[in-house]
C-alpha cells in the first residue's frame, strides 16, 4: 500500500490509537486498587495528624484502626447519626455542593492515649486555583479546635500552598468555633497580625490573601452544619 | 548493513551513550529540558525518580519509533511521535501513583510535563526515525543519563546547602552536615531552597564544562 496515501495514513493512525487505548485502559484498571489504597492511606495520615498523631505509610492503618477504628458516623444536618453509610468513603467534594439539609456529616471520634476524646470534622472548599481541604480536631467540649490541618491541589508554591505548614496551620490550636452566648461563630482567617487575642480570628498569609480566606469560607461552610451536634 | 557484523557495544555504539553525558549534554550544551531542572531540584529524591521517569520516557519512545520507523506516514510522524511519548508518561505516573505515592505527589504535574521535555521529541525526530532499534535505545540511555545526570547534581548541591539534608529514595532525608557545625555558627542557604538557584548552578556547571573543554566555547 502507498505509504504516503490518505488511506494508509488514517488506517495507521486509526489502529494506532486504538491499541494505545487498550494498553493504557488495561494498566489503570490493573493498577486501580492499588492506587486507591495509596489514597485511603495518605487521607488516614492526613485524618490522624489532625489530632497530632505522627503517622507513615507503612503504620498508619494500624493506628487508624488503634484510636478511631469504627467510631466514625455520618451525621445529618439534625446531628443525628444515619446508618448505612460509612464515614470514611463519603465523598466530600460531592457533599459540599449539595444543599446544607441534605448534606452528609461525617465525622470521626478518636480516643488518645491519655483517654481524651477528639472529634475529627473533615472539611473542604476552594482555593485561587483549586480544592483545598483539611481536618479540624476538636476537644471533648466540641468547641475548642484541638488541631488543623490543611491540603491542597494546587496553589501557589510559597503563597497560598503554606497552608500546608505548621507556620498556618499552629494558630488554630485552643480557638473556638462558639461564642460565649453559644452561637456559632466559625474561625475567620483574616490580616496579618489582626487576630490577636481574638479566639475567632487566625493569621492569614500575605500574598496568599484567597487561598487564605477560601479556608476561613472553607470553615463556616463545612463547620455550620453540625452545630446541632455540637452543641448536644 | 547487518547488525550482526558490528559488536552491540562497538565504540560507536557507546558514543551515543557518553556523548550526551558530556560534549552534546541536552541541558548544559543543548540547553533543554531547563524547566523541570529548575523545578524537581530542591530534594534529591524527587530530582532521581524524574530522572528514572525521563530515562524511562526517551529509551521506548526511541525504541518504539525507531521499530515503527519505516510505517509512520510521514504527515503525522509528528503525531505518532506524541501519542507514543504520551502513553509512555501516563504509564510512569500510573505506576508512580500505585508504587510511589507520595514521591509522585512531590513531582505532581512535572511527571506530566515530561510529555512537553524538548529532549524526548528531539531526540525521535534526530535520532530514533533515522537508525535501528539498538542504537536508538543507546541514545535513549544516553540522553536520559545525560538529563538525570544534570539533575541530580544540581539537586544534590541545592539540598545540600539548602537543608543541610539529602533525601534518597526508600531512606528518607539523611542529615549530612553535623550539627556541630550549626553550632559554630553555619547556616543553611535558604535562597538554594529558591528555583533562581537552580538556573545559577546550572550555569555554574556549564562554565565549569566549558573551561575544561575549550571546543565547547562558541567564537
Amino acid at each position: 500500500m502507498d505509504r504516503q496515501g490518505n488511506t494508509y495514513t488514517f488506517l495507521y493512525a486509526s489502529v494506532m490509537v486504538i491499541v494505545v487505548a487498550a494498553i493504557l485502559a488495561f494498566l489503570a484498571q490493573s493498577l486501580k486498587p492499588m492506587q486507591d489504597k495509596n489514597a485511603a492511606v495518605a487521607k488516614k495520615m492526613d485524618i490522624l495528624k489532625s489530632v497530632q498523631i505522627e503517622s507513615t505509610a507503612a503504620d498508619a492503618e494500624v493506628k487508624f484502626e488503634k484510636y478511631i477504628g469504627s467510631n466514625a458516623y455520618v451525621l445529618n444536618i439534625n446531628g443525628e447519626k444515619q446508618s448505612g453509610m460509612e464515614a470514611f468513603t463519603v465523598d466530600l467534594a460531592k457533599e459540599v455542593k449539595k444543599s446544607d439539609a441534605e448534606r452528609a456529616y461525617p465525622i470521626y471520634e478518636c480516643k488518645l492515649d491519655n483517654g481524651s476524646v477528639k472529634y475529627i470534622i473533615p472539611v473542604r472548599g476552594k482555593g485561587l486555583w483549586g480544592p483545598i481541604w483539611g481536618y479540624v480536631s476538636l476537644n471533648d467540649d466540641k468547641n475548642t479546635v484541638f488541631g488543623a490541618i490543611f491540603g491542597h491541589k494546587g496553589e501557589t508554591p510559597g503563597l497560598g500552598a503554606e497552608i500546608t505548614t505548621p507556620m498556618f496551620q499552629d494558630p488554630f490550636k485552643g480557638k473556638q468555633l462558639f461564642d460565649q452566648g453559644g452561637s456559632f461563630a466559625s474561625i475567620e482567617v483574616v490580616k496579618q497580625g489582626q487576630s490577636q487575642g481574638d479566639l475567632h480570628k487566625v493569621d492569614g498569609i500575605s500574598g496568599g490573601t484567597i487561598t487564605s480566606v477560601g479556608v476561613g469560607t472553607m470553615l463556616e461552610d463545612c463547620l455550620v452544619g453540625y452545630e446541632k451536634f455540637l452543641k448536644n | 548493513m547487518s547488525s550482526e557484523k558490528e559488536p552491540l557495544f562497538s565504540a560507536k555504539n557507546l558514543k551515543l551513550i557518553t556523548t550526551p553525558l558530556g560534549a552534546q549534554n541536552p541541558i548544559t550544551i543543548q540547553v533543554l529540558g531547563i524547566c523541570s531542572a529548575l523545578a524537581v531540584t530542591v530534594k534529591l529524591e524527587p530530582a532521581i525518580v524524574l530522572s528514572i521517569s525521563v530515562m524511562f520516557v526517551t529509551v521506548f519512545s526511541n525504541l518504539i519509533i525507531s521499530l515503527l520507523r519505516n510505517t509512520i506516514p510521514s504527515r503525522i510522524r509528528i503525531i505518532v511521535q506524541l501519542v507514543v511519548v504520551a502513553s509512555l508518561v501516563i504509564i510512569v505516573d500510573q505506576v508512580l501513583k500505585a508504587f510511589a505515592y507520595e514521591v509522585s505527589l512531590q513531582l505532581s504535574v512535572f511527571v506530566g510535563l515530561i510529555i512537553t521535555n524538548c529532549i524526548i521529541m528531539g531526540r525521535l525526530e534526530a535520532f530514533a526515525l533515522g537508525n535501528k532499534p539498538w542504537p536508538a535505545v543507546l541514545d535513549g540511555i544516553g540522553n536520559g543519563a545525560g538529563y538525570g545526570f544534570i539533575l541530580i547534581v544540581v539537586a544534590f548541591f541545592r539540598e545540600l546547602f539548602g537543608t543541610g539534608n539529602l533525601t534518597l529514595p526508600g531512606l528518607g532525608a539523611i542529615q549530612v552536615i553535623p550539627d556541630v557545625f550549626y553550632e559554630w555558627g553555619y547556616a543553611n542557604n535558604g535562597f538554594m531552597i529558591l528555583p533562581p538557584m537552580a538556573l545559577v548552578v546550572v550555569g555554574i556547571i556549564i562554565w565549569v564544562q566549558r573551561s575544561r573543554d575549550k571546543d565547547l566555547i562558541e567564537s
